[in-house]
């Protein structure tokens, strides 16, 4: 038998795909993702009509989706994060159905319970063989991991891998095995490498930044977490990758290991790995060029589904084993309820990802933010829209000081006792409004663009319109 | 307790906003050598409403004022100090008299504003070979001088020697006026090390300062101010010792003896004077004091 087919359209054809049915891509290609583009022009073309489009995240590379909206070829849209040209489209109400976030473990949990059914599958696959044994992990477009397509080809009723770099079969060391793919179809190229991962990761200059960094790892020492055996999240953002070169500079100092670094991995984190700060990274997203050589060539350094990452309904998840990650916010109200959804005037330009899967699992979720951006302060007495609740939210760090959830009183003792700047959520919001002032909000629209899914998959929050002017 | 300046440039609004985050004991305002020409009345705009909405607790202040020989510096300290910074940095303080003349002004201010007289105290920059050689007589002039500040990027030129990371060239200024300052029982503060990506430099740099004398030191980068504050506090084995003299000393006066030896070394009043500095350093930065007792 033969899986490859000659082209993108004949996979949809074969697959059956019909009007109003459901499409899903993931998104390791990231900003640099031909395919999924490339796939929703061939049903356009094809006057296939009301569809679903459920993605792992929509970066601005997608905006072509807009017209695809437009013309009623796409009705539905579910996703983890939309990036904040795509968003603003959004929030101005493009869409008649309201968008569905979830989380990065909310989605696979959904697709796995069958909440959220996906008709054909398209799995970008930097190589594959001809039976669609795939990887992200070798090829032109290598991303790494490709944690966030294997719920995708598990569950799907078709499932379609699209490759630039066929190997001859069989693949060795695949991500996602041939039995769970329907057709194999070669492109020429399905992203571009310069979107995909970034080059080297760099940690932050600005002086702000490297001050809630340094603030940030005296907040774990003091936890008393880091110990041998610790377990540890970060983000990209530069704030967060200067905490994690703090944080490492500690361990080396007083000689601990960790068990595991997780999430979306950095070339930071594998200097990490290598320096001997963990024995081991688990890895459902690679975000540059070193993470992605050292998942090819390192084997304590694992990919993970996203199942696997932080889905609810797993029998566990690796958030569940976690000691701390550290999150961002474009909001953070007093009750430290985080948005990371949408921007201060209500504009959707994000999405949590795994935000509320890591700040619900970890010992300790701490967000890490500046007190004010540009003139508009972080800290709120309401978010635009909670996208992770305050319950699971034990730290805010900024520059001006530290607040800790009341929930955790036993933390706020310890930062308190180790000399750390501590003060109360809604006196820092004061100390923030005394040099930005109380901004006044822009209205709130009536008609609900966006629903924001908890992990576990009951309504968390609505997003609204924003109203444009006449 | 000074250890650390940071110097803020007076024109960059994220930066002033943001001053009293980055750690540093005093921040400086500058609004001198940062600020070019064109920008001089913004700056001063700028600085005047940092001092005037930003909250500075636990935090100096310092403006860095421009220079007597430009027209700006009397309308620099008619918008500063009315917001009380702790110090005014003068510029190229070449003479006893170059400090007096802004003593006189700040004075007329001060009594035009119904600020205290004196309140607002003085820290002339000494970055030419003139300032070096008058270094006394400056830190001596007036009651306001309340530090002596030295800089090392105008001297080296005045002095027509290569600025190196070394410092052999500054090392006849740094220790005349640790000596002046100390002649005349005020502070001294070096220069910054301008190398901002040397971690290890600024470490070496900054020891080398306080095994001078060196009160404190200034940065104009926010990364070299944690080093500088490490640097210049008392290590826990410092504040150990510092408490073992103090008690070895009140037992020495209640059995009535004059003279104790610590360690097999005589404790005699320099060294009591130096561990009480010490402790009360230590106490103000709330150090040493669990390690102690545990």
């Amino acid at each position: 038998m033969s899986k490859l087919v000659q082209s993108i359209k004949e996979a949809i054809a074969l697959s059956g795909l019909k009007d109003g049915m459901t499409v899903s891509f993931h998104h390791h290609l990231r900003n640099g993702d031909y395919v999924l583009n490339m796939v929703m022009e061939e049903i356009a073309n094809l006057g296939i009509k009301e569809l679903n489009v459920n993605a792992s995240s929509l970066f601005d590379v997608h905006t072509p989706l807009l017209n695809h909206i437009e013309n009623h070829v796409v009705t539905g849209l579910a996703t983890d994060y939309i990036a904040s040209g795509l968003g603003r489209a959004i929030s101005m109400g493009v869409m008649e159905k309201p968008v569905q976030f979830r989380t990065h473990g909310g989605r696979p949990s959904d697709i796995a319970l069958g909440r959220t059914p996906i008709d054909v599958a398209f799995i970008a696959a930097p190589t594959s063989d001809p039976m669609g044994n795939c990887s992200g992990k070798y090829g032109p477009s290598a991303c790494g991991s490709l944690g966030y397509a294997f719920a995708d080809a598990m569950y799907a009723k078709k499932v379609v891998v699209i490759t630039d770099n066929l190997v001859p079969y069989p693949l060795q060391d695949w991500s996602i095995s041939e039995d769970y793919v329907d057709y194999v179809v070669t492109v020429d190229a399905i992203g571009n490498p310069k979107g995909i991962v970034s080059g080297t990761t760099q940690i932050t200059r600005d002086p702000v930044g490297l001050v809630m960094a340094s603030h940030a790892a005296k907040v774990i020492e003091a936890s008393g977490l880091l110990k041998d055996g610790f377990s540890f999240q970060t983000g990209a953002g530069g704030a967060s990758l200067a905490a994690a070169k703090f944080l490492k500079e500690i361990m080396l100092e007083k000689g601990i290991q960790g068990s595991f670094g997780l999430g979306g991995i950095t070339g930071y984190m594998v200097d990490m790995l290598k320096a001997g700060c963990f024995r081991s990274l688990m890895d459902v997203q690679c975000f540059d060029l070193k993470a992605v050589e050292s998942i090819r060539s390192d084997a304590r350094h694992q990919e993970i589904s996203a199942m696997h990452y932080a889905s609810p309904s797993s029998k566990s998840a690796v958030v569940d084993s976690l000691d701390v990650v550290i999150l961002g916010a474009t909001e953070i109200d007093t009750d430290f309820n985080v948005n990371v959804h949408t921007d201060s005037n209500g504009y959707i330009m994000g999405g949590s990802g795994g935000h509320s899967d890591t700040a619900a699992g970890a010992k300790l979720s701490m967000i890490i933010a500046p007190m004010f951006r540009a003139r508009l302060p972080i800290v709120t007495d309401h978010v635009h829209c909670v996208s992770t609740p305050g319950q699971d939210i034990d730290v805010l760090v900024t520059q001006g000081g530290i607040a800790v959830n009341p929930r955790n009183a036993k933390l706020k003792e310890k930062l308190v006792g180790a000399g750390l700047p501590v003060l109360d959520i809604h006196e820092l919001k004061e100390k923030t409004e005394r040099i930005t002032g109380k901004p006044q909000r822009l209205p709130k629209g009536d008609r609900v663009v966006a629903q924001v899914i908890s992990r576990y998959g009951d309504l968390l929050d609505n997003i609204y319109n924003v109203p444009q002017k006449a | 307790m000074r250890r650390s300046m940071l110097f803020l440039p007076g024109n960059n609004p994220n930066m002033l906003i943001n001053g009293n985050c980055l750690g540093a004991d005093a921040v400086i305002f500058d609004l001198e050598d940062a600020v070019s020409p064109a920008e001089k009345d913004a700056a001063r705009i700028l600085v005047r409403n940092t001092m005037r909405y930003m909250d500075f607790r636990g935090c100096e202040i310092i403006v860095r004022i421009n220079s007597i020989d430009t027209p700006y510096w009397k309308a620099d300290l008619d918008a500063v100090l009315p917001y009380k910074p702790n110090l005014i940095l003068l510029p190229k303080t070449g003479t006893a008299s170059d400090a007096l003349g802004v003593d006189a002004y700040m004075a007329q201010v001060e009594a035009r504003t119904g600020l205290e007289q004196g309140s607002i105290g003085l820290m002339p920059l000494i970055e030419t070979a003139m300032g070096v050689e008058n270094a006394f007589s400056i830190a001596s002039c007036s009651k306001r001088v309340k530090a002596l500040f030295l800089g090392a990027e105008d001297l080296t030129a005045d002095l027509q020697c290569k600025r190196t990371k070394e410092g052999r060239e500054i090392e006849y200024a740094r220790t005349r006026l640790v000596v002046a300052a100390r002649a005349a029982g005020v502070d001294v503060y070096d220069t910054p090390f301008t190398d901002v990506n040397d971690d290890e430099g600024v470490v070496k740099d900054a020891s080398y300062a306080k095994a001078l004398g060196f009160t404190g030191k200034a940065s104009i980068s926010p990364r070299h101010v944690e080093v500088i504050n490490q640097v210049f506090s008392p290590s826990l084995k410092d504040i150990t010792y510092a408490y073992e003299v103090v008690e070895a000393i009140a037992q020495a006066k209640a059995q009535g003896k004059g003279a104790i030896s610590l360690h097999g070394k005589m404790i005699d009043a320099p060294i009591v004077a130096r561990a009480e500095r010490t402790i009360a350093m230590a106490e103000a930065l709330g150090l040493g004091k669990e390690e102690r007792h545990e």
